[in-house]
Order: C-alpha cells, then sequence, then structure tokens
C-alpha cells in the first residue's frame, strides 16, 4: 500500500468482470460492503424481531430503540402523513449508519465515500419527492417556489433562488456525505502515515491524534446518517404538508 | 458554496472527460467512472432487496411487537388497578367489621355492667327494706317492752316492799297502801328511771 491516503478509496474488481450489453457490472469491493451492510441490517433486525418478549432481550432492544427513533424523527419532521414512508427512510437510514461504520472498521472500504453511490440515493430521493409533489398538489406544488409574504419586487429574484436551491438539493445531499466520508477517512490515512514516518519517537503525538479521530469519525459516521435521514425527511415533509 | 460548486463542476465535467483521471492518476478514485455502473447496479440491488424484506418482513413485526408490548403492558397495569381496588375494599371491609365488632363489645361491655348495676341496686334495695322491716319490728318490740317495763317494775317493787315488810314487821301489810305508795313513786321519779 502506499502512502497516499487516496488508494483506500480504489474500487477494484472481486471475482470475473460480468457484463451485460456494454455496462460493466462487475462485483467488487464496493458491492461486497453494500453486501455486508444489508446483510448486517437483515440479521440484527431479524433477530430482534423474532422473539417479542416482555422483557426485551439486548438486541431486541437495539432493534426496537431503532425503530421508535427512526419514527419519531419522521413524525417529529414531516408530521403524521409520512407514515408511509416510514420503511423506506428507515432503510435508507439503516444503510447509511451501517455503510458509514463498516468503513470505520481499519482495512475496509466506506461505500458512502464514493459521489456516484451517494448521488444515486439523493438523486432517487429527489426525483421520488418531486414526483410525490406533483402527485399530491398537481401543479398547486410549483407554489412551493414563490414563499408567502415576499414583495412583489423581490419575487422574480426569490423564485429564481428557490427553483435553484430546490435543483441543488441532490447535489448537497450527496457532497455532504460523501465529501464528510471523504475527508475523514483521508484525515485518518494521513495522520496514520504520520505515525509510521514519525516513528517511535515522534509517532506517539499523530497516534493520539488518529484515536481522538477515531472517535469523531464514528460520530460522524452516526450524524451524517442522521443528517441524510432527516434532510430526506424535511423534503419530504415539503412535497407532503406545502407551506404550512 | 465554493466549495459545493468545486465539486460540481468536477462531477458534471467527469461525464465528459473520462480519459483525464485514470485509476491510478493519484486523483480522486470516486471520479473514475470504470466502475460507476457497478456501484449503481449493485447498490440498487442491495438497498431494494433491503427495502423489501425490511418493509415487507422485519418492520411490520417490529411493529407488531411494540403494539403487543404496550397493550400488555397497558393490560398488566390495569388487572394491577383492579387487583388494588379490590384489596383496598376488603381492606376497608375489615376495617368495618373491626370497628363494629369493637363496638359490639362496647355496648355488650355497657349493657353488662347496666345488668350486673341494675341487679344490684335491686338487691340492696330488697335487702334495705328488710333491714328497715327488721329494725322497726325490732323497735316496735322495744316499744313494747318499754311501755310494759314500768308496770313490771312497779308489780316487782310492789311485791318485793310487801315481802321486805313482812319481814321486817312480820305481819301482814296492806297491799293496797304498798302499790298506791310505789304508783306515786314511779309517776314522781318515772322520768328518771325510764328514761324518755
Amino acid at each position: 500500500m502506499a502512502a497516499n491516503p487516496m488508494t483506500q478509496f480504489e474500487v477494484y474488481r472481486i471475482g470475473p468482470e460480468i457484463k451485460i450489453g456494454a455496462f460493466d457490472i462487475s462485483f467488487t469491493n464496493a458491492s461486497l460492503f453494500m453486501v455486508i451492510s444489508s446483510l448486517a441490517i437483515l440479521v440484527i433486525f431479524n433477530l430482534g424481531s423474532k422473539k417479542n418478549s416482555l422483557l426485551p432481550n439486548k438486541i431486541q432492544l437495539l432493534a426496537e430503540i431503532s425503530y421508535t427513533f427512526v419514527s419519531k424523527m419522521i413524525s417529529d419532521t414531516a408530521g403524521s402523513k409520512a407514515k408511509p414512508y416510514f420503511s423506506f427512510i428507515f432503510s435508507l437510514f439503516m444503510f447509511v449508519l451501517f455503510c458509514n461504520m463498516f468503513g470505520m472498521i481499519p482495512y475496509t472500504f466506506t461505500v458512502t465515500s464514493h459521489i456516484i453511490v451517494t448521488f444515486v440515493l439523493a438523486a432517487f430521493i429527489f426525483i421520488a419527492v418531486t414526483v410525490i409533489g406533483f402527485i399530491k398538489h398537481g401543479f398547486g406544488y410549483l407554489k412551493l417556489f414563490v414563499p408567502s409574504g415576499v414583495p412583489i419586487v423581490l419575487l422574480p429574484l426569490i423564485v429564481i433562488i428557490e427553483i435553484i436551491s430546490y435543483l441543488s438539493r441532490p447535489i448537497s445531499l450527496s457532497v455532504r456525505l460523501f465529501a464528510n466520508m471523504m475527508a475523514g477517512h483521508t484525515m485518518m490515512k494521513v495522520f496514520g502515515g504520520f505515525v509510521i514516518s514519525l516513528g517511535v519517537v515522534g509517532g506517539w503525538l499523530p497516534l493520539s491524534f488518529s484515536v481522538a479521530l477515531t472517535g469523531l469519525e464514528i460520530l460522524v459516521a452516526f450524524l451524517q446518517a442522521y443528517v441524510f435521514a432527516i434532510l430526506t425527511c424535511i423534503y419530504l415533509n415539503d412535497a407532503l404538508n406545502l407551506h404550512h | 458554496m465554493i466549495k459545493k460548486i468545486f465539486f460540481q463542476s468536477i462531477f458534471f465535467n467527469l461525464f465528459f472527460f473520462k480519459e483525464v483521471f485514470g485509476a491510478e492518476s493519484g486523483g480522486m478514485p470516486q471520479l473514475n467512472p470504470e466502475f460507476w455502473i457497478s456501484q449503481i447496479f449493485w447498490l440498487t440491488l442491495t438497498f431494494g432487496v433491503l427495502y423489501i424484506i425490511l418493509s415487507k418482513l422485519i418492520l411490520p413485526k417490529i411493529s407488531s411487537n411494540l403494539e403487543l408490548r404496550k397493550s400488555q403492558i397497558q393490560d398488566n397495569i390495569e388487572a394491577a388497578d383492579k387487583r388494588r381496588e379490590s384489596s383496598e375494599a376488603k381492606l376497608k371491609e375489615y376495617d368495618n367489621i373491626v370497628l363494629k365488632s369493637k363496638s359490639d363489645a362496647k355496648n355488650i361491655l355497657g349493657d353488662a355492667k347496666e345488668n350486673a348495676l341494675k341487679e344490684i341496686n335491686a338487691k340492696k334495695e330488697t335487702i334495705e327494706k328488710q333491714i328497715d322491716e327488721e329494725i322497726e319490728k325490732a323497735e316496735q318490740e322495744i316499744n313494747v317492752l318499754k311501755k310494759s317495763a314500768p308496770e313490771k317494775i312497779n308489780r316487782i317493787a310492789k311485791e318485793m316492799a310487801s315481802e321486805i315488810l313482812k319481814k321486817l314487821i312480820g305481819s301482814e301489810i296492806n297491799n293496797s297502801s304498798i302499790s298506791a305508795i310505789v304508783d306515786d313513786l314511779s309517776k314522781k321519779n318515772g322520768d328518771k328511771y325510764y328514761g324518755n
């Protein structure tokens, strides 16, 4: 492994090259960690929902706390109308959280540190929210771009700004997650490299820094998953409850 | 905002300049589109499967578990409330019984006391009556005796006087004169001898 801190983000093929038409859909290390994250979620939540005892055991408690956490987050930000989308937001939160957390284990691959992954998720959310908005409100959904109580003179400008901010939602959503994960992991790698290069004498400072950074990155991993899910809820809230 | 624009420009440029960043170019591997399709495919597959399994199988189970627990706890609380109420009612009943029996015991004691007092009073009265009667009788007897006493004494005095005179004089003396003297004396000094 080179000292280049970006090599940890490299995607490489595992197994044979699979092609459908012109598209290469080979199984890569990124795919591996997507599968691992999904399987981990399924296993944990399956174990957590298997048995229903009045006094839940640890894994059941974990599953139920996650359930109530996400359900409270949705009802707080998007209200009761967002209930049908609970499963999606729960899956999204758990998927991003587990991908982020698996990335914290040394020598693993962080799925969410790739812009294409976060962008696909964000673009899907953006398109889905827009479609939901138009289905619920028809062309009235366009009122989203016209805030109430704005002077007529400023209105054209405000509408343009609103449209730009609306259209940049998928980009900001995806870049926020991707940049946070990439920056954190790069920084950890850089400090790790300092430990090696400074040796036994001077390596202790970056080592302690690296330990502190690991804690911070675990926090960021959780926080970014939370932010991703809560922003989805907020966008959904715009589509469900227009101007309230 | 600048950061955002920076990333956006890189991101959109990449659609057109694939060759600029090779896999080993030293740039960001994220911007190498070689495996983009693969990543999109596997993301859709894994996330889709995850979503379907979670939403169809696991989340409904967790939700029903939570509901069940809620209702079970509610039921338990209700049952506990019911039991507490019944135990409170029983405690009240018990208190009432104790109070009642206490007052009953008091009443019985009072009755018994009253009865005993009544009996004692009745007996006292009858005894007092008897005593009074006997005292009266005795007084009457005494009175009778008292009344008859001077006569007897007079008689004794007369007889004794006649006897003494006979012995002294040696002849019979008229009894009527002696009795006249004794009667006279007893009339004079009767108060001194017999009281009253």
